[in-house]
């Protein structure tokens, strides 16, 4: 049985409290949104694209504390990273919280890893992917 | 009926003996079980209640002992279980107070109810230009079959607003309504909020500007005695499985002149008087609206489920719910950062609200490694989250089944929740 306080561990905590890159970006970048109809969370992704790499990453949105930190800590771990690199740390971070991921990668995860706690609860898969899936539909065009 | 949410000092029952919770909870198999190790703490009763066992052994017996199908065979079983199900058709009217079972259509629950009336009714009633008034705080079950209808007919919505304590503008419901209104659909007690709307004096100014009423009864069915006739309203819907019932079932009541003069929506075995292959007659009322074979089983727990509600009595269940209600506006209420969401003055069952800088997911989840079960989001309300200017609330709603010691556990676990995102 999953424990509440790995769910919530401190670093989500603090995320949550004080998100990191939330605001938005001006033109010329890209943003793509993501909502869950199901609970009503609803995150806006922006991303500055220098060439193939991810200049900046910002968000807004309101949602549970582990979809905020989720976004938070997304945000700048994808920054600076080209566009498959960032796809792949998602398919990473996909495998972490849904406990599919081998524990040998998880170290490649970096902070992300605080969110290991999600896999013990599955239906909180979804507020932790959310603002991912927005930063994969902005990196694939997204509205600009 | 109001319950309205001020404290009462003892609580009243129609036989002024005490209110027996620890008897009644024994009667419910699923109150006895452990959440992660700890009591379950259920507090979802607007989402779904549990059973008592005699409805499970109704449902039980009913596929251990007579089941069949219904209106068919000349077989001994199948004239049992059509037997079975009639009568709980009349032990529905009852219930409601409907002046007969033929005015009781089974329906797999609330929302397909609103459907049946949306486009029996709907399509048939209404035009282009034509309104259909509904309000601000409708569950979506209550809303969108009125777009949809909407949509194919021309005719267009309104909505009556809320106020910020979430009780209706009723100014403004008199501003909307007018000749041009066909049908009006209000919540009797709302799944969001918790609050009781004036149904009979809506539906009184309603009729008077030639408007029928539909009433949606999902939540108001469990927590209050509820008589259609002295409503007035032209429908009623509301659902099995939110009445202590099996889920997959649920009533429309209506008004009879209406539903004979309503077309089938579904067509199916059962429904017809007679087919050829180039056209049908239909079945009388309420034959005309259950098309293929219903749910039987779980008609017959209904029956068990209304037999144990009055074998409690509602005026009893009533009192003891609005005594919890009370206490856990008082307790919760009073927790510093709690805000609760609809202060209306007639309430039921229902205890919506916010906790400063807590998600309530969060909240939801936390209380959950309590053992409580709550509901966090916006309850298939979202204009009413909208309105306030909120994304989601945590909700907790009572059953006659809870206790006073679980609005304690309750209060406990929301202190966590406090110290945890402090």
């Amino acid at each position: 049985m999953g424990s509440l306080s790995e769910l919530y561990q401190n670093v989500i905590l603090e995320h949550n409290r004080s998100p990191r890159n939330y605001r938005p970006l001006d033109e010329g970048s890209r943003k793509a949104e993501g909502s869950n109809p199901l609970c009503g969370d609803q995150v806006t992704v922006w991303l500055r694209m220098d060439g193939d790499i991810i200049g900046e990453a910002t968000f807004q949105g309101s949602g549970c504390a582990i979809s905020k930190a989720s976004a938070s800590l997304m945000t700048g771990a994808v920054a600076g990273k080209t566009r498959a690199e960032a796809e792949a740390l998602f398919e990473r971070f996909h495998r972490l919280v849904t406990g599919t991921l081998d524990p040998s990668e998880a170290e490649t995860l970096g902070k992300l890893a605080v969110f290991s706690g999600v896999s013990e609860f599955p239906i909180r898969v979804k507020c932790a992917s959310l603002s991912w899936h927005a930063m994969k539909e902005a990196l694939n065009g997204g509205e600009r | 009926m109001t319950a309205a949410a001020t404290p009462t000092p003892t609580i009243r029952s129609a036989s002024h003996a005490p209110f027996d919770v620890e008897r009644i909870r024994g009667d419910f198999p699923i109150l006895s079980e452990r959440i992660r190790g700890k009591p379950l703490v259920y507090l979802d009763n607007a989402a779904t209640t549990h059973k008592p066992q005699a409805v499970i052994d109704a449902v039980s017996r009913f596929y251990s002992a007579e089941n069949s199908n219904i209106h068919r065979g000349v077989h001994y079983l199948s004239e049992r279980a059509t037997v079975a199900y009639e009568a709980v058709r009349e032990r529905v009217a009852r219930f409601l107070n409907a002046p007969s079972a033929r005015q009781i259509v089974f329906t797999r629950g609330t929302t397909e109810s609103i459907n049946l009336v949306a486009n029996a009714f709907g399509r048939s009633a209404l035009g282009p230009g034509d309104e259909v008034l509904i309000t601000g705080m409708e569950h979506h079950s209550n809303i969108v079959p009125w777009q949809l209808v909407a949509e194919a007919t021309g005719a267009i919505v309104k909505a009556v607003p809320i106020t910020d304590s979430g009780e209706l503008d009723l100014d403004a419901f008199d501003r909307l309504l007018s000749p041009r209104t066909r049908l009006v659909a209000v919540v009797h007690l709302s799944n969001a909020l918790g609050t009781i709307n004036p149904v009979r004096e809506l539906v009184a100014r309603a009729h008077a500007q030639g408007a029928v009423v539909l009433v949606d009864g999902a939540q108001s069915a469990s927590h209050l005695a509820v008589d259609v006739q002295a409503l007035d309203c032209d429908f009623f819907a509301c659902s099995g499985h939110k009445i202590y019932g099996p889920t997959g079932v649920g009533v429309l009541y209506g008004r009879e002149s209406l539903l004979e003069r309503m077309p089938p929506w579904q067509g199916g075995g059962d429904m017809i008087a007679s087919v050829t292959l180039e056209r049908s007659t239909w079945a009388p009322v309420p034959a005309k609206f259950e098309a293929g074979t219903p749910m039987i089983a779980e008609v017959v727990g209904l029956g068990a489920a209304l037999d144990y509600v009055e074998s409690v009595g509602m005026p009893a269940i009533a009192a003891w719910e609005e005594q919890l209600l009370s206490l856990a506006t008082a307790k919760v209420g009073s927790m510093p950062g709690v805000r609760l969401v609809g202060t209306a003055h007639d309430k039921a069952s229902v205890l919506s609200f916010v906790v400063d800088g807590v998600h309530p997911h969060d909240v939801g989840a936390i209380l959950d490694d309590d053992g409580i079960a709550i509901r966090t989001g916006h309850h298939c309300a979202q204009p009413v989250m909208h309105r306030l200017g909120i994304p989601a609330t945590a909700r907790a709603s009572f059953a006659f089944y809870n206790t006073p010691a679980e609005v304690d556990v309750l209060v406990r676990g929301l202190e966590r929740v406090r110290t945890v995102f402090s």
